[in-house]
């Protein structure tokens, strides 16, 4: 359990103090994949790096297990570090190094001397980022996504119950987005390792998180699961990051449906709801009439989700709107 | 050594009389530059370092002494390096027991250059990606851990260009010795190439130095070359 007690975070700049994070209480729980999300300048960065503390508090109490991370000599932290990996979103690569060795660094620094078995570890990792192939290149001549894969498994090496990311995808394209990100998962399922990642890609929470925490200009405005958030964002900032990741959603969707005829709804269905016919059913049972505007069916990690903007004409428009909150769908009227 | 009367070179430069002597300076310049070079490197490199490591924002700042050791080398990079070697006189008598040679040149030499390669030391380590070096950190490694697997594997290109300029700059220093009891090439060149107006004394240090420095530089762009391949 990572536990921020009262933690708050300024800079002295020019004899000023700059408040780059608010005082805050979060838990982080064993094995969860922990999202923060914020626009660059909230304070996410500065928040993962009070984990490892490579930024110390003004002012609280970081506790990792119980123990409190600023109370640590040197030594101390830097066995506490060994057991937290970290990944960047520039990589952070010894250019100098084959990939083989990069990985070995960390089992070198933390003293281990016995050849053998650094070869054993790293073969080991090799095979997890599926980079087998690739042992004795230089960084330079791999891909952005061969490159992180290499820094996941670096930051593997020391079996870590911690693994910080810090925009891990945001210098990758899409599609090696995705693979990264399956590959923070699986490892998250098969190590049962904690996971706290940085990103401003709503996307990537959606993906991969269990939870989340909104964070503008250096205040958590809204944290909990990321169904939750995700579906129903109550802070303006969510709202924006939910927006980018559902765009049809975006910008004013009740003025734009002012024409049609009809009561206008907009249905949420989570988990094995998403998949039952429920709509059809109901559109039989009352005899109205369903005509959908927008939609769409996701995952957000592994639960089903949808959401649907649809009109609702016909006599029975009461009935089909209790039947359709019998039935487990969220139901929001945005106009009729 | 002398050569045969009929010899083109001896033609071509008719007051040379003694190629022996020419090489045999070859040889002095050649050891004081070996010399001076390895000393220079070995004092400037941690010098280098503690200049990087002290400096601001890094990883162990201390303003007032990097204060310290910035004004040294300035200081020592600001007199001209003649002057510099007639000052330090004395000092090179105690170390080495002459003022005069191979051996009292080295004294001055490195003085004069480690402060001169220790910049560019700092600058070279400079040049290393802070984000490696903050994931060093993160992995928890020590400063000195830091400095030996990271920050000086890592600016590797920098550090042989730097040697190669600090190199080139010690043959300047060497010849400019030469005149005042040094030996080597600079010494013939000022001696008869100059004070005894034999002008092909003069030719031939020259043309010879210019070879040195030629080699020298093809010799670290290859190193550099190598290095950065990476």
């Amino acid at each position: 359990m990572i536990r921020f007690v009262d933690v708050h975070k300024s800079y002295r700049v020019d004899g000023k103090d700059i408040s780059a994070l608010q005082p805050f209480n979060l838990d982080i729980v064993d094995g969860e994949v922990f999202g923060i999300i914020g626009h660059s300048g909230a304070g996410k960065s500065t928040l993962i790096r009070l984990i490892n503390l490579l930024e110390r508090p003004s002012g609280g109490r970081i506790l990792i297990d119980d123990v409190d991370l600023t109370a640590l000599d040197d030594a101390a932290l830097r066995a506490q570090r060994r057991r937290t990996g970290m990944i960047f979103q520039h990589f952070n690569l010894l250019s100098s190094q084959t990939v083989a060795d990069n990985i070995a660094f960390p089992l070198r620094l933390a003293g281990e001397r016995d050849q053998n078995a650094i070869r054993r570890r790293v073969d080991e990792l090799l095979e997890r980022v599926g980079l087998t192939a690739h042992a004795n290149k230089y960084p330079s001549q791999l891909s952005g996504g061969q490159k992180q894969r290499v820094g996941i498994a670096r930051a593997l090496a020391n079996r870590p119950s911690i693994l910080l990311c810090d925009e891990a995808t945001s210098a990758l394209d899409p599609q090696t987005t995705a693979s990264v990100l399956e590959l923070l998962a699986q490892i998250n399922r098969d190590l049962k390792l904690t996971i706290v990642l940085i990103t401003h890609e709503m996307d990537v929470v959606r993906r991969v998180c269990d939870r989340v925490a909104v964070l503008d200009a250096g205040r958590i405005v809204e944290h909990g699961a990321v169904a939750d958030v995700f579906l129903h964002p109550e802070h303006a900032t969510t709202r924006r990051f939910v927006d980018e990741a559902l765009p049809e959603e975006a910008a004013g969707a009740a003025a734009q449906y002012a024409q049609v005829p009809g009561r206008i709804l907009r249905l949420s269905f989570r988990g094995e709801t998403t998949w039952s016919p429920t709509l059809s059913r109901i559109a039989r049972d009352t005899g109205v009439d369903f005509n959908i505007l927008a939609g769409r069916i996701d995952r957000i990690k592994d639960l089903p989700y949808g959401q649907l903007t649809l009109a609702m004409q016909g006599a029975g428009t009461d009935t089909a709107l209790a039947s359709l909150r019998d039935a487990g769908i969220e139901v929001e009227e945005i106009a009729r | 050594m002398m050569l045969a009367p009929a010899s083109p070179l001896q033609q071509l430069f008719p007051n040379i009389d003694d190629w022996g002597e020419l090489g045999h300076a070859c040889i002095d310049t050649l050891l004081m530059l070996g010399g001076s070079l390895l000393l220079t490197v070995a004092i400037g490199m941690p010098l280098g370092v503690l200049l990087y490591l002290t400096g601001k924002g890094q990883l162990r700042e201390m303003p007032r002494l990097y204060g310290v050791l910035s004004l040294t080398v300035n200081i020592l990079r600001s007199i001209p390096f003649i002057i510099l070697m007639i000052v330090l006189m004395p000092l090179t008598y105690v170390l080495v027991g002459t003022k005069l040679g191979i051996r009292g040149a080295i004294p001055p030499l490195v003085i004069g250059a480690a402060p001169f390669f220790a910049r560019l030391v700092e600058t070279a380590l400079r040049e290393v990606e802070r984000g490696v070096i903050e994931a060093s950190q993160a992995m928890g490694a020590t400063t000195w851990q830091i400095v030996r697997h990271v920050l000086l594997p890592e600016a590797r290109p920098g550090l042989a260009a730097g040697i190669t300029v600090t190199a080139i700059a010690l043959v300047g220093y060497t010849a400019m010795g030469g005149a005042i009891g040094a030996g080597g090439l600079g010494d013939l060149a000022y001696r008869y190439g100059y004070l005894s107006y034999k002008s092909d004394y003069m030719v031939v240090t020259v043309f010879l130095l210019i070879v040195l420095v030629q080699l020298l530089q093809t010799i670290g762009d290859r190193v550099v070359a190598y290095f950065s391949r990476r």
